[in-house]
């Protein structure tokens, strides 16, 4: 009697752990996919912290250009990026390359990730926004 | 007294198992060299070391071994068009940049695998975005061929291959050389890591050479 009601004490706490486990895990990592997606084809330039690379590589956390320009930014990330531009008051003039490989969901997927990120407070972005988007680069 | 034997063999289980620092030994072939002095026989060990070259940094001016003189060094090869890993290891380097660069016993020194691109002015231009004085970070360019060469002579691999991004592969290690050219150690620049581990182990390197 006493050995069983210990065994559902174990059972219990483990019941417990595991529910905590899940439960954080599912809590803290909304942009799971875009967050692969982000170490993947953006880590290497933009680091993981999100603050680039000095004055050679913009960084994506904290950006105005970032929030500001996320009507083009679909096509950024498609096309790469070749222009002189202004970061938080800092110009860069750096190249992006173009990322084909991305589909219109993936490019969502990363969007929202970076958006939220790093205490990034952007805009939600959905399949359809990167849609229409898109539009404005297609050749 | 029973706890007390549990507490110290403890304590001896902790110590063995305990990881000793590796010590930095040399890397590449090895060899053993006769010599008679006084009559004896005697057997050197010899190393390899990296071989003399001539490059321009950032500001044009010709950098050879001779600018190493009584330094220890860390090595990369890159190149500025790198869309890949290069990024990431020029952001460990400069870790290490800020860690030592008020200590005039080191310095630091990445070579381009991209001399057509990667001019002196090119090169001049990327050290000014990255923030770094001329004399304690060389940004080397030059022959092509003495470039690659000296990539292979860190143990670094590096070639053209129209195939890989940016049209050239190479390996986002930082190598450690002592004051007598010998390559120490090196590690993965991509991983922060092993870029720690590497920080302490120039550390120890320089405690070792400048007794
Ligand atoms: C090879 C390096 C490299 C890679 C890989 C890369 N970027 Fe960039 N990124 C840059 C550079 C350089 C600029 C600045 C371009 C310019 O000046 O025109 C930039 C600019 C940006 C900007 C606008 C500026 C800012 O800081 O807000 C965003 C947003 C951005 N990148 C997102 C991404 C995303 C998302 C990915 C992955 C899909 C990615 N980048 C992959 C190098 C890179």
């Amino acid at each position: 009697m006493k050995s069983l009601s210990k065994l559902g004490f174990v059972y219990t706490i483990i019941a417990i752990i595991l529910f905590f486990l899940c439960w954080t895990s599912c809590q803290t990592e909304p942009y799971k996919q875009g967050r692969k997606l982000y170490e993947l084809h953006c880590q290497n330039c933009h680091q993981k912290d999100g603050n680039a690379l000095m004055a050679l590589i913009p960084p994506l956390a904290g950006s105005d250009y970032l929030i500001e320009h996320q009507e083009d930014l679909p096509c950024n990330i498609r096309h790469g990026m070749k222009h002189p531009i202004i970061v938080n008051g800092m110009p860069y003039e750096g190249e992006m390359p173009a990322n084909k490989i991305l589909t219109e969901t993936q490019i969502a997927n990363v969007i929202n990730y970076i958006n939220n990120a790093w205490g990034n407070k952007g805009p939600y972005v959905s399949y359809e926004d990167v849609l229409e988007r898109l539009e404005k680069c297609k050749k | 007294m029973k706890k007390i034997l549990i507490c110290i063999s403890l304590i001896l289980i902790y110590f063995a198992c305990a990881e000793p620092e590796k010590p930095l030994i040399p890397l590449g072939n090895v060899d053993y060299v006769e010599r008679t002095e006084n009559g004896q026989t005697l057997i050197d060990t010899v190393y390899h070391t990296v071989p003399d070259f001539s490059f321009l940094n950032q500001d044009g001016k010709t950098i050879t071994q001779a600018d190493f003189e009584n330094k220890v060094y860390v090595s990369d090869f890159f190149f500025t068009h790198c869309p890949t890993i290069c990024p990431t290891v020029k952001a460990q380097m400069l870790r290490i940049y800020n860690t030592y660069k008020g200590d005039d016993r080191f310095l630091m020194v990445s070579h381009t695998i991209d001399p057509v691109r990667d001019s002196v002015a090119v090169l001049k231009k990327y050290a000014t975005k990255l923030q770094i004085e001329t004399d304690k970070w060389y940004l080397l360019t030059g022959n092509k061929a003495e470039l690659y060469e000296t990539a292979h002579q860190h143990f670094v691999p590096a070639a053209e291959d129209k195939d890989a991004p940016g049209g050239f592969t190479h390996g986002g290690h930082i190598v450690l050389v002592d004051t007598k050219k010998r390559v120490r150690t090196y590690c993965d620049g991509t991983d922060p890591k092993d870029v720690d581990r590497l920080i302490k182990d120039i550390k120890r390197l320089m405690n070792e050479e400048f007794k």
